[in-house]
């Protein structure tokens, strides 16, 4: 799960103080696992280190939430590149699945273009391992299979998730 | 010197609809000989009637197909009768198999059919018996055979006049994931070893990843995930 990019494509949507990124990223990504107030602020922090972000003037007030950060075009090129590129098949990506598809939504960009590409490489990490069994052992065979099954759960959210786009562009956008 | 086509079967826009309802909407596609293919798409989206187009099986309202550099689609029925019978083959989901019929005679049925002797064509059934690991089994009939076991011989009665063309819908459909994997694995291996080009039409993913690639069949027209034209990529 790529905490940074996340925030940085949530920050695309608007400038954000710290609270403000948290409780948006707990509510859409963070249900199991909310992200801890530090967690925010030190990659708030290396973000504008690295120029994907920039924070603005201090605030009148107390703690530490007084900058409203927000992205750069080095952070939005970032963001692009992430959410267009596939993400590398593997099983246990599917919280990454999820952001990308819920920030696509968000930042208004259309999500069909990514799923198919992310089916296709889906697929194509499926037949990989289909030819690995052709030629392994039952070893390998049986490592292979937990993966493709892992791979077709994927794909099924994946068109159960396509099903849903207009509910789920509705929901985001509230 | 004769050099190979770079297509050995293709559809150009088709349509075809059932009555009101359009279930392709300029379809097309082309496939490079020996390929193995796997036309995927949500069920109703035209897939199957893609193949039954390929196949001659169904002619298009609009559009044409092409087998082998000539036009299948305006050919009369007799004459794409005996192209299915003689250069392409077919494995279904099901209930392929002549229960009357023994194994050997369903697998040697597509042969005695074309015209040739008996004994000859009970011979080259019993070489794909051995082949699949179906020996022993030819005596049964469909009713004696797991599903498994069935759909093997369904393929080698698809395979036994080595088609040019094997067209697969749904091959493992009704078949538990180990005896799927078996048929989906002969299948391919079999295709590769005669330069079969294989057209398998399947929903299922684990399915789909024994081809060489995948094309999306949505809406009645066909596309490929990557947005790149779905052909086998070869100049015109």
């Amino acid at each position: 799960m790529s905490v940074p990019l996340t925030l940085l494509g949530l920050l695309e949507r608007e400038p954000s103080h710290g609270y403000d990124l948290k409780r948006d990223y707990d509510t859409w990504f963070g249900r199991d696992k909310p992200l801890p107030y530090g967690q925010v602020y030190a990659t708030l922090s290396r973000l504008a280190r690295d120029g994907k972000a920039i924070a603005g003037p201090t605030e009148p007030g107390e703690g530490p939430d007084r900058r409203r950060y927000a992205i750069t075009e080095a952070g939005t090129s970032d963001v692009e590149r992430w959410l267009s590129e596939p993400t590398p098949p593997e099983p246990h990506l599917q919280t990454v699945l999820f952001a990308k598809v819920v920030l696509t939504l968000m930042l208004g960009r259309p999500p069909d273009r990514y799923l198919d590409t992310q089916r296709a490489a889906h697929l194509q990490r499926m037949r990989e391992l289909t030819a690995l069994k052709e030629r392994g052992d039952l070893m390998d065979t049986l490592l292979a299979d937990h993966g493709l099954y892992h791979l077709e759960a994927d794909l099924r959210w994946i068109d159960h998730t396509a099903a849903r786009l207009d509910m789920l562009a509705q929901a985001v956008r509230q | 010197m004769a050099t190979e086509p770079a297509t050995i079967i293709e559809a150009r826009a088709v349509v075809k609809s059932f009555g009101q309802t359009p279930a392709l909407r300029g379809a097309s596609i082309d496939v490079r000989p020996g390929e193995i293919v796997a036309v995927m798409g949500p069920s109703g989206s035209g897939k199957s009637t893609l193949l039954h187009c390929l196949a001659g099986i169904l002619v298009p309202d609009e559009g044409e197909v092409w087998f082998a550099g000539q036009r299948l689609d305006t050919l009369r029925e007799t004459q794409r009768s005996e192209l299915r019978r003689d250069r392409f083959g077919f494995v279904f989901q099901s209930g392929q198999l002549v229960p009357e019929l023994t194994a050997e005679e369903n697998v040697a049925l597509p042969l005695l059919l074309g015209g040739t002797r008996r004994a000859a064509a009970l011979r080259e059934a019993r070489a794909w018996f051995d082949r699949l690991g179906l020996g022993g089994l030819g005596n049964r009939r469909s009713g004696e055979l797991s599903g498994g076991q069935a759909q093997r011989v369904a393929l080698a009665r698809g395979m036994v006049t080595g088609p040019q063309v094997l067209f697969a819908d749904e091959p493992t459909g009704s078949l538990d994931s180990v005896s799927g994997e078996l048929v989906m694995s002969l299948m391919t291996r079999t295709a590769r070893e005669q330069s079969t080009t294989v057209i398998l039409v399947t929903h299922d993913a684990r399915v789909a990843a024994y081809a060489d690639r995948e094309v999306i069949v949505r809406d009645g027209t066909v596309s490929s995930l990557t947005g790149a034209v779905p052909s086998s990529g070869t100049a015109q």
